[in-house]
C-alpha cells in the first residue's frame, strides 16, 4: 500500500519534470520558456521530495525535505523574475504571435510616449 | 513488481530524458538567457535525481546534497543574470 503510495507520487513527479523539459525544448520564446519551465519543474521536485520524505518517515529528514521545499519556492519565483527583467532589458525578441506587452514603452525611450 | 524496480525501469529513465532534453536546449539556445534558464533547470531536475535517488538507495543522507543544489542555482541564475545586465550596458 506504501509502495503504491509512493509510487504514484515519484511518478506525478517525474512526469511534471518531463513536461518543463519538454516544454524548454518545443516552446518558441524565451519568454514562453520561463514561463513553463519554473512552474512545472518546482512541482516535480517537490513531490519527488515530498516522496522521500514519505519513504524515510524520520523528523531529521522531514525537516531536511521542508527546508527544501521552503528554499525552492522562495527562490524559483526570484530567479526567474531576474532572469526574465534582464532578457527584457537586453531585447530578446518576443514570439510574433503575443499580443500583450505591458511593458512596452517602459525601458526603451524611443518607442511608445514614456 | 517492487518499488526499486520500478524506480530502476520508470522514473530515472524519465529523469534521465528530462536531462537530455534540456541539454539540446543548452547546445541551441539561440540567445544567453535560455542557456541559462536550461543550466537552472538541469540543476533543478539534478535534485529530484538526488532524491530519486535518496529513496532508491535508502540513505537519508543524499537529501542534503539536495538542499546544497537548490542553494546552487539560485545563486548561478543571480549571478549569470547580474552580469548579463551589466555587460549590455556598455
Amino acid at each position: 500500500m506504501m509502495d503504491i503510495f509512493i509510487a504514484v507520487l515519484s511518478t506525478i513527479g517525474a512526469l511534471a519534470i518531463l513536461f518543463a523539459s519538454i516544454g524548454i525544448l518545443r516552446m518558441p520564446d524565451f519568454y514562453l520558456r520561463l514561463s513553463v519551465t519554473v512552474k512545472a519543474a518546482t512541482m516535480g521536485v517537490g513531490v519527488l521530495v515530498i516522496a522521500a520524505a514519505i519513504v524515510f518517515l524520520d523528523a531529521e529528514v522531514t525537516a531536511k525535505v521542508i527546508a527544501t521545499i521552503l528554499f525552492l519556492l522562495l527562490t524559483a519565483p526570484v530567479s526567474a523574475h531576474m532572469i526574465a527583467r534582464t532578457g527584457y532589458r537586453s531585447e530578446i525578441p518576443i514570439w510574433k504571435d503575443t499580443w500583450i506587452d505591458d511593458l512596452h514603452g517602459k525601458y526603451k525611450k524611443d518607442e511608445g510616449e514614456s | 513488481m517492487s518499488l526499486n524496480l520500478y524506480f530502476d525501469y520508470v522514473i530515472f529513465p524519465i529523469l534521465t530524458l528530462s536531462v537530455i532534453l534540456s541539454f539540446i536546449r543548452l547546445y541551441k539556445g539561440p540567445d544567453v538567457a535560455d542557456r541559462v534558464i536550461a543550466l537552472d533547470l538541469i540543476i533543478t531536475i539534478g535534485i529530484g535525481v538526488v532524491a530519486a535517488y535518496s529513496i532508491r538507495s535508502g540513505q537519508a543522507l543524499f537529501l542534503e546534497a539536495a538542499m546544497i543544489f537548490a542553494l546552487i542555482a539560485f545563486l548561478g541564475t543571480i549571478a549569470f543574470s547580474f552580469y548579463l545586465s551589466k555587460g549590455k550596458k556598455q
